[in-house]
């Protein structure tokens, strides 16, 4: 029967589907869901890792003990595993390895838009993309064989259209291969230089074999149209946008293997079409393997790198139609914001207060860095913050008192806690915070090493965050809760101005949390309110101005109490009666 | 077989995903090829949320091109008037008078325009009708309860596609949601 499946859901039926036996992940988005699916499946044994390269590293040694394996990950968390995946790729497999990579064009949820199929020419390795869920489904099963047959690392692309779509896929009867068999091989699984010049012969003799099969895959398929005017090469969600927006007319090369890329049914194509069309979002690689074999294309010349394509944009490109829709009305815009009763407003709200120099980091909190709170001064990528914020103060050392660095917890376990070794070791007298909301907030509420459970909600030992920065040196670790702004900034005064390294852990669960409970709305006394804002600057969704008094969205508050903390005049009580 | 192409607007947490799943699964149940797009991560959090449903014989992009919606569903009044224009000449819109104040409102740099008054479109008051029903999370179901008369389902097949998706407690007063949505614009007989 059919099933109307993510694609990131049907990625993990492929996984079981192949009999994978090991899966480790770090949160990403649009990757994260495809290993909470795969958990479902008691068959596999899945895990969050600590960040990617961890994960990666994970499932490489899992493949090479005999055992299928899969990481997923977000486009930027492979350049954190791209150590690991260039290696891997001279090491082999023994049982097959699956890498998926979900690329976000249009960064729905991600701070940059990198195209990451140059991975996988930089790392020889080859890479299939799926275009909807069914394929997500098939292509992960196919890889599984591709890994094992060319005794590769195999990565999947995927990206936010295809992760996050549902439609029609079938499930099928699982596979359960069984162990392969693991043998002692130095030359092989030991890469040292003598080992690895080898290895990197048998690399590139992989990639003669993998140009051959890509010539013959069934991934690649053409699809002669009702005419032969135009032929269009696309993979992935580029294919649906181009089928789409030129139909059954058009003829189609459907790339399912985006490297290696064939050469023969490309002039094929061309051929038999008066022009070719190359589309494909974000960077113009396949236009350049056809222009390397002498293939005339149009691509790029006609269409943006940037962000993703909508059927309109190509037809306004190449057939010069004209959107006949009516114009987009002008409205306010509606950014994402903090929820309210999120714990990480009172921080913001003090580090606004005190008007300092804020090194940020990736998660909700980086939602601090917009009005009215508008508390960020920089943030790169994970763990950032903290190496950051010691080469802001190597090269600005009068700033210490007045410059700081905001990581999530699980950020801080992903990579913040080498940069803060860094700074123990090279001493700037530095003050960082950790944002402890007991969760990785949002991926989506993912368990980690300070939460206590698994990935399947079993229990694992809590990480002391406290005890490991001072057991890697730090000499003044205080813990804050930032409901009580007070305190916080009290803290915060006396640490900017130590002469040494500090830590303060800031804690408190994220209000999403089901464990949180939730109070009664707020109200306001309009009779009390002077209109004077002070609750406004909080940046709550659920506070507004009102001609006389500020107005509290009833649906929305969740009764936190920050706002009543910061009225001076008592206007906001938790009672219906005020 | 007809086509569909529902564009369902909100505000993150307003629980657009899951009336996305909901019509996405009763199409795939009377046999059309569908796709859903969904929205996960950062724009979840308060940000303005769109998922797309799309069935017909066969379906290529999950998303609907400007001009091309059949069904406007808006949880919100401001995403009703952001999202008005992908709108077909004869496409319809069903809209709740919900009103989300947006960060540069809050902040005082714009004012909320007025929306209800100007566009024409079934307004339903969702959010009391969800809060009547027992929860105002199920304001999105009364929002499909409303726009079912565009669509070709009979209230069983809602009924059960809500009781699959959703633990008993919280299926009944979904239910109840969607029912007294339903009513509001049933064709006279």
């Amino acid at each position: 029967m059919k099933q109307l499946a993510l694609g990131n859901e049907a990625v993990a039926r492929g996984l079981f589907e192949a009999g994978c036996r090991v899966v480790s992940s770090y949160p990403g988005t649009p990757s994260t869901e495809i290993t909470e699916y795969a958990a479902k499946y008691a068959e596999i044994g899945c895990e969050w890792a600590v960040n990617e390269k961890v994960a990666a590293e994970v499932a490489v040694a899992a493949a090479v003990a005999g055992a299928r394996a899969f990481t997923g990950m977000k486009h930027v968390g492979l350049n954190v595993a791209a150590d690991p995946l260039f290696t891997a790729s001279y090491i082999g497999v023994n049982a097959g390895l699956v890498i998926a990579v979900a690329d976000d064009p249009g960064m729905h949820s991600s701070q940059n838009e990198q195209d990451s199929r140059h991975y996988a020419m930089a790392a020889k390795l080859p890479m299939l993309e799926p275009a909807d869920s069914s394929e997500c489904k098939e292509f992960t099963k196919i890889a599984f064989e591709l890994s094992e047959r060319f005794d590769t690392p195999v990565l999947l692309r995927l990206s936010t259209r295809v992760s996050h779509s549902r439609s029609a896929a079938e499930w099928d009867e699982p596979s359960r291969p069984e162990l392969r068999p693991y043998e002692k091989n130095a030359a092989k699984h030991v890469m040292m230089p003598a080992m690895a010049r080898v290895r990197h012969a048998s690399v590139e003799n992989r990639m003669i074999e993998l140009g051959d099969y890509c010539e013959t895959t069934p991934l690649n398929t053409l699809i002669w149209g009702s005419e032969r005017k135009v032929g269009v090469i696309a993979a992935g969600i580029a294919y649906q946008t181009a089928r789409e927006a030129f139909g059954p007319q058009a003829s189609y090369l459907k790339l399912g293997m985006v490297y290696p890329l064939p050469v023969d049914d490309i002039r094929k194509l061309a051929a038999e079409v008066e022009e070719v069309w190359v589309i494909e979002e974000l960077d113009d690689f396949i236009e350049t393997h056809c222009k390397k074999h002498g293939v005339k294309v149009r691509g790029k010349a006609d269409l943006s790198p940037l962000g993703e394509y909508t059927p309109a944009q190509l037809r306004a490109a190449w057939l010069g139609s004209e959107s006949a829709a009516p114009a987009r009305r002008s409205t306010p815009n509606r950014p994402p914001v903090l929820c309210p009763g999120c714990p990480h407003r009172g921080t913001f709200a003090v580090l606004n207060k005190l008007k300092l120099t804020v090194m940020g980091d990736i998660g909700c909190y980086t939602l601090g860095a917009a009005p009215p709170l508008g508390s960020m001064d920089f943030c790169l990528c994970m763990g950032a913050s903290v190496s950051g914020l010691h080469g802001f103060l190597k090269a600005r050392p009068e700033a210490a008192s007045k410059t700081v660095a905001v990581i999530g917890d699980s950020t801080f376990m992903h990579s913040g806690m080498t940069g803060l070794l860094n700074i123990v070791y090279n001493q700037t007298p530095a003050t960082v915070l950790i944002l402890d909301n007991s969760i990785t907030g949002m991926t989506g509420h993912q368990q980690n090493p300070v939460t206590g459970l698994t990935l399947q909600n079993r229990p694992a030992p809590v990480l002391n965050l406290a005890a490991l920065c001072r057991a890697i040196g730090v000499g003044r670790v205080t813990e804050a809760d930032p409901q009580d702004m007070k305190a916080l900034e009290k803290t915060l005064r006396e640490e900017l101005n130590a002469p040494e390294p500090s830590v303060i852990v800031v804690r408190r669960p994220c209000a999403l949390l089901k464990s949180v409970p939730k109070k009664p709305p707020l109200t306001v006394d309009a009779a009390k309110c002077k209109n004077c804002g002070a609750c406004m600057r909080l940046g709550c969704p659920a506070i507004s101005k009102g001609e006389k008094a500020v107005c509290i969205d009833a649906p929305l508050c969740v009764g936190c109490g920050l706002c009543a903390g910061v009225c001076a005049f008592g206007a906001i009580c938790g009672e219906v009666i005020c | 077989m007809k086509t569909y192409n529902i564009l369902i607007a909100g505000v993150g947490g307003q629980g657009s995903l899951l009336a996305s799943k909901l019509l996405g699964q009763l199409f795939i149940r009377r046999g059309f090829d569908v796709k859903v797009n969904e929205v996960h991560g950062m724009s979840q959090r308060g940000g303005s949320v769109i998922t797309t449903v799309r069935a017909a014989r066969r379906v290529d992009s999950p998303l609907i091109a400007d001009g091309e919606c059949g069904l406007l569903i808006a949880l919100e009044q401001l995403e009703a008037l952001r999202w008005v224009h992908t709108l077909a000449p004869d496409g319809k819109l069903v809209a709740s008078t919900q009103k989300i104040a947006p960060m540069p409102v809050i902040t005082g740099a714009v004012q909320y325009p007025s929306v209800a008054e100007t566009l024409p479109g079934l307004w339903v008051d969702a959010l009391q009708l969800a809060l009547d029903a027992g929860s105002p999370r199920a304001a999105n179901v009364v929002m499909l309860g409303a726009a079912a008369r565009f669509l070709e389902f009979d209230d069983n097949e809602w009924i059960q596609a809500i009781a699959e998706s959703l633990p008993p407690k919280a299926a009944e007063i979904n239910i109840a949601a969607f029912l007294s949505g339903r009513q509001l614009f049933r064709e006279p007989d």
